[in-house]
């Protein structure tokens, strides 16, 4: 029924190739970074609040040392990744999710469908802003554990964290598409996220540490996407907490694993209308 | 803003000429150019509701259609159809020669779409807003032109979550006009304006018909469609129940004139000349004289007037209004 490639179809879709999918995401990154950099709230989430955390949970245990993974770690060696992965979680889920939902429900993403721009290219540019924001947000971090608090740093261990920070981010932007399905409206969408994230991080040793929570809390983090986020940082500047390997590969893949499923839901219920009507 | 006496000036000539009845206006587009739009049977159901059932319509190119109807009447349900953001549950539909139901990139970019309601993007400023888009199009318009054409110059530094409600819709059209399309979608794009900006809305609406643009409204303005339509089409749960010109649509051409004018003091009725049709009093001394030819009773009273020196400062000569016509097809539907 439907004869699409009329002559001046074809055309447009030729150009628009041309064109080049690199600079579709180029340019929507861009402007998603730049309302991302102007936004208050999202500023205050993703930096100043892990910023804080980490400031204040170093000097509370100051001078103490935790066991994690088998190893003795330093407090500034410890709190440093994974208070990293609170702020990737921070960057690819919480700020994405609010940020989405609010966009869909007030049909700023419908307005976006009505244009020729593939679907995918905006997920990108999402996916883009979350991991180039991570990545500033694991760099001001490490600064700091490095600057103030002698936390040692190689390159080895800075390459493998932003692998795994990429990988990290990469899944909650997906996990944050496959959220926004069943969040309904805009006010709700920062309660729900932070209902689901908060005990998440409890249990998974991002406030209180490792060696303080009961092995069975553990054992359900570890299948939670949260904590084997920040083992495999804490494995990237301590190899020694995981037998001495760096990149701690089962639990960056429990990481991916979970941005897969969050991927697959996405693609069944991402919807571009608001929910309201 | 087009100048006074631009685009808005032309647009009302046209209007003061009128478009030709036609025989058969209910038909396609026959005669009108090839249809942009053209629907057959389009049916669509939420469950066991059915919001649309059964609608033909055809829209020419380079014509202004107008399609009302009271809320909750199929409206919105059928331009998202046409704008291919809903799969309908029957029927035919080709919108730019191709079913919007299954077209893809390269016939989105050639329609731009003003949505009922949409928020701005969030921390850009209008340049940006209108650039970001810009960059979603093979063939886009320069954004200076964009802004310009709507009347957004001025405001293209200032960030668009701070700009008036009137403005925000105008950086609703500039988004859907940077992708230069041929038909432009605009769902209520004047709601909640003051007049003026309503009249500078309109001039801009009636610039794009100059342009070439083949333009879809829905409005709950019945000025509006008078000002602006070539076609006008109104439906009510889910059927059209009208369809024509401004001037002809719902039988408007064939209804009957209400002479109307406050009798002379010590007057009656009976002290009238002979006219075409009854008089009917009412409150006040004023007296109503309704017939299909206005021309021959409007002579009657006047020549008499004249003679006797009456002035019948407040005469009266009504048609029914586009609004009137409206209000009794839609009666009981909203």
């Amino acid at each position: 029924m439907s004869v699409m490639p009329t002559d001046r179809g074809t055309g447009t879709a030729a150009r628009a190739r041309r064109a080049g999918a690199a600079s579709l995401v180029a340019n929507q990154t861009r402007y998603d970074l730049r309302a991302f950099r102007r936004n208050t709230r999202a500023r205050i989430f993703t930096l100043a609040v892990p910023v804080l955390l980490l400031l204040i949970l170093v000097a509370l245990f100051h001078s103490g040392t935790v066991k994690a993974g088998g190893a003795t770690v330093k407090i500034a060696a410890y709190y440093v990744p994974h208070i990293a992965a609170m702020a990737i979680v921070g960057a690819g889920l919480i700020n994405l999710l609010i940020t989405l939902v609010a966009k869909r429900e007030s049909g700023s993403l419908k307005r976006r469908r009505a244009t020729p721009v593939p679907s995918w290219v905006l997920i990108a540019g999402d996916a883009a802003t979350s991991i180039l924001s991570s990545l500033v947000i694991v760099a001001v971090l490490v600064a700091i554990g490095s600057i103030g608090y002698g936390l040692a740093v190689s390159g080895a261990a800075l390459g493998v964290a932003a692998v795994e920070t990429v990988v990290g981010a990469a899944a909650f932007c997906c996990m944050a598409y496959a959220l926004s399905g069943v969040v309904t409206n805009a006010e709700s969408a920062g309660p729900v996220v932070q209902l689901t994230t908060l005990p998440v991080y409890f249990i998974s040793g991002i406030y209180v540490p490792d060696d303080e929570l009961p092995h069975w809390l553990l054992d359900v983090a570890n299948v939670l996407p949260v904590r084997p986020l920040a083992v495999a940082l804490q494995a990237a500047f301590v190899p020694a907490t995981n037998g001495g390997q760096r990149f701690a590969l089962v639990p960056v893949m429990i990481v991916a694993a979970w941005g897969v499923a969050g991927l697959l839901i996405a693609v069944r219920t991402f919807s571009w209308m608001p929910k309201r009507s | 803003m087009p100048e006074p006496g631009g685009p808005a000036a032309r647009a009302a000539d046209a209007v003061a000429a009128g478009p030709q009845p036609r025989p058969g206006s209910a038909g396609p587009a026959a005669g009108r150019g090839p249809a942009v739009i053209s629907v057959r049977g389009l049916r669509m159901s939420y469950g066991h509701y059915e919001a649309v059932r059964g609608i033909d319509l055809e829209v020419a190119r380079g014509e202004i259609f107008a399609f009302l109807g009271p809320n909750g009447a199929g409206k919105t349900t059928t331009v998202e159809i046409l704008e291919g953001f809903r799969t309908r549950t029957g029927g035919e539909v080709q919108v730019l020669g191709a079913d919007p139901a299954h077209a893809g990139a390269a016939w989105r970019a050639r329609s731009g779409v003003v949505l009922q309601e949409s928020a701005p993007e969030a921390w850009l400023t209008v340049r940006e807003c209108v650039s970001m888009y810009a960059g979603y199009y093979p063939n886009p318009l320069p954004v200076g032109r964009a802004l310009d054409l709507v009347g957004l110059t001025d405001k293209a530094g200032g960030r668009c979550d701070r700009l008036s409600g009137g403005q925000l819709r105008r950086l609703d059209m500039a988004l859907a006009l940077i992708g230069d399309p041929e038909l432009v979608f605009l769902d209520e794009p004047t709601t909640g304006f003051d007049p003026s900006a309503r009249h500078a809305a309109w001039e801009v609406i009636s610039g794009l018909r100059d342009l070439g643009k083949t333009i879809f409204l829905t409005t709950h303005y019945m000025e509006e469609a008078e000002t602006l339509a070539d076609q006008i089409m109104i439906i009510a749960a889910g059927k059209i129940v009208a369809s024509g010109t401004p001037a002809t649509i719902g039988g408007r051409a064939r209804e009957s004139t209400t002479v109307s004018f406050t009798l002379p003091d010590g007057l009656t009725p009976a002290d009238l000349p002979s006219l075409p049709a009854p008089v009917t009093e009412g409150r006040n001394r004023t007296v109503e004289i309704v017939h299909h030819e206005p021309l021959p009773v409007l002579h009657a009273v006047t020549s008499w007037a004249l003679q006797r020196g009456y002035p019948l400062s407040d005469l009266s000569v009504h048609r029914p209004t586009l609004e009137e016509i409206y209000l009794r097809l839609t009666e009981g539907q909203t």
